[in-house]
């Protein structure tokens, strides 16, 4: 396959970007789109030019770290995938494809196609988490979760953080990823008692990021590789507005 | 209370304002189409300007009237807030912009649709509610049972006899029937009502009454227009 590439690329978080055109030929349709940027990145070292920074790790589909924009979707043309684990046959022999980083002001560039993502962090930071002292683990059964919560729970737990939700959302909004979280606690016996509170913190932090609001047009669910569901943005509200008006 | 002004300062309180203030405003169109819908018993407009009297002289009524202004300038205010920092959390914009997937045209555009909505209501309040309330009416009043009723229906007769003013009324019933398309099923989400049960039926209830509210909205201009109304 002969490719063109149509790419970010930004020296700095503070330096201006612009779009640099690559050709590639000899693309085989069974190179993931990552092993692609490798070869772009090869030939770029090979004539001494800086190559293109990207985000990478697992390579696999579950660490989240993958994040590119590619002809307007985050990810990617696949439904359901990380940009890890697209293919080049997704694409024609000829195509341009343009290449851009995820694009919200609390992901700021900080070269090329990598974001500056520890604004996840900080949220999870006020409470993705379990205030437990630890003991000795009780025996399973005596916690009792009912399959479908346990299934929910289970659903929203697939979020890897990537910010696919926030760079598809036309408002760069964070919320599929904040309820996700929320919502994987909310649903289970231990993470249930603290589940008003956290939501009002974790939605707290989310705004002071500087995260976009919901409109609802659903275009995180749409593109979110993991697939996790609006029905946790629901659950999210309903503990959040407890907690206000409760 | 600052539990309350931190609510309404969040995003999901905001969502929430949106929500709940737009459920406020779709139970007015009921009850609007709903009394503005006995022009179609063709009598003259004598049942019609009985239930309009109603409306009017009813203190009830009068109070919610004043509820309901209040309640769309929340909701416009509340949208020209969103939007704002909506724009400020993207301020790079996509070069390739994906237009086509993941989300419906119209949800994506509903500040454009409310905009529309906006100068049709402007438009339709100087029509008719800045008439009856200050200015008078221009046809004489209907004399029902010995009372002189404003004669609402004869003042349809005359603003709709105009051809654009019938066209912009239908392009504005345009804009709310999918304004209503996200809007009522975005509402229930934004007050944490999501439910593998009854989020179906909400919708399918959503997409019937915003083509059923408009489409009823939209026929009487027309009706008038056309003299299927006497």
């Amino acid at each position: 396959m002969n490719i063109t590439i149509k790419v970010w690329r930004q020296k700095s978080n503070t330096s201006p970007g612009e779009f640099k055109m690559y050709s590639l030929s000899d693309v085989s349709p069974d190179m993931s789109f990552l092993e692609m940027f490798d070869v772009l990145n090869e030939q770029l070292v090979r004539k001494g030019e800086d190559p293109v920074a990207f985000d990478h790790d697992c390579r696999e589909g579950i660490c989240g770290m993958c994040s590119m924009v590619i002809n307007g979707q985050p990810h990617g043309p696949l439904r359901g995938v990380t940009t890890c684990q697209l293919h080049m046959r997704s694409f024609n022999d000829g195509d341009t494809i343009v290449v851009e980083p995820w694009r919200a002001a609390a992901f700021p560039v900080l070269k090329d196609l990598i974001v500056d993502r520890t604004g996840f962090d900080r949220i999870m930071s006020t409470g993705g988490f379990v205030s437990v002292n630890t003991g000795n683990a009780q025996d399973a059964n005596t916690l009792l979760v009912p399959k479908p919560d346990a299934d929910e729970a289970f659903g929203a737990a697939a979020c890897i953080g990537c910010g696919a939700c926030v760079a598809a959302c036309k408002n760069a909004s964070a919320m599929l990823f904040v309820a996700a979280k929320v919502s994987q606690l909310a649903l289970l016996p231990q993470g249930k008692v603290e589940a008003k509170s956290r939501a009002e913190r974790m939605v707290a932090q989310m705004d002071d990021e500087g995260f976009g609001n919901c409109t609802n047009t659903y275009a995180c669910e749409a593109e979110c590789p993991k697939e996790i569901s609006v029905e946790h943005i629901a659950r999210m509200n309903r503990e959040y507005l407890k907690a206000k008006l409760g | 209370m600052s539990s309350l002004s931190s609510l309404f300062n969040s995003s999901v309180g905001k969502k929430f304002a949106m929500g709940i203030t737009g459920l406020f405003l779709v139970s007015f169109l009921v009850v609007h189409c709903a009394i503005n819908a006995l022009i179609f018993v063709n009598d003259g407009g004598e049942t019609f300007n009985r239930a309009a009297h109603f409306m009017s002289t009813n203190i009830l009524i009068r109070t919610m009237e004043v509820v309901l202004f209040l309640g769309i300038i929340w909701h416009i205010v509340q949208a020209l807030v969103l939007t704002g920092a909506n724009q400020k959390a993207r301020p790079v914009k996509y070069a390739a912009p994906n237009t086509g997937s993941g989300s419906a045209w119209y949800s994506r555009w509903m500040g454009l649709l409310g905009t529309l909505i906006l100068i049709f209501l402007i438009l339709h309040l100087r029509h008719f509610w800045v008439e009856s309330r200050f200015t008078g009416l221009h046809v004489p009043a209907m004399i029902i049972d010995g009372v002189p009723h404003d004669n609402l229906f004869a003042e349809m007769k005359s603003v709709f006899a105009s051809g654009w003013v019938v066209v912009v009324y239908i392009l504005g019933m345009i804009s709310l029937a999918y304004h209503l398309l996200h809007g009522f099923q975005s509402a229930f989400q934004s007050l944490g009502i999501n439910h593998k049960t009854y989020t179906p039926v909400i919708k399918n209830v959503g997409i019937a009454f915003s083509v059923i509210i408009p489409l009823v909205f939209a026929l009487m201009p027309a009706a008038f227009y056309f003299g299927m109304i006497e």
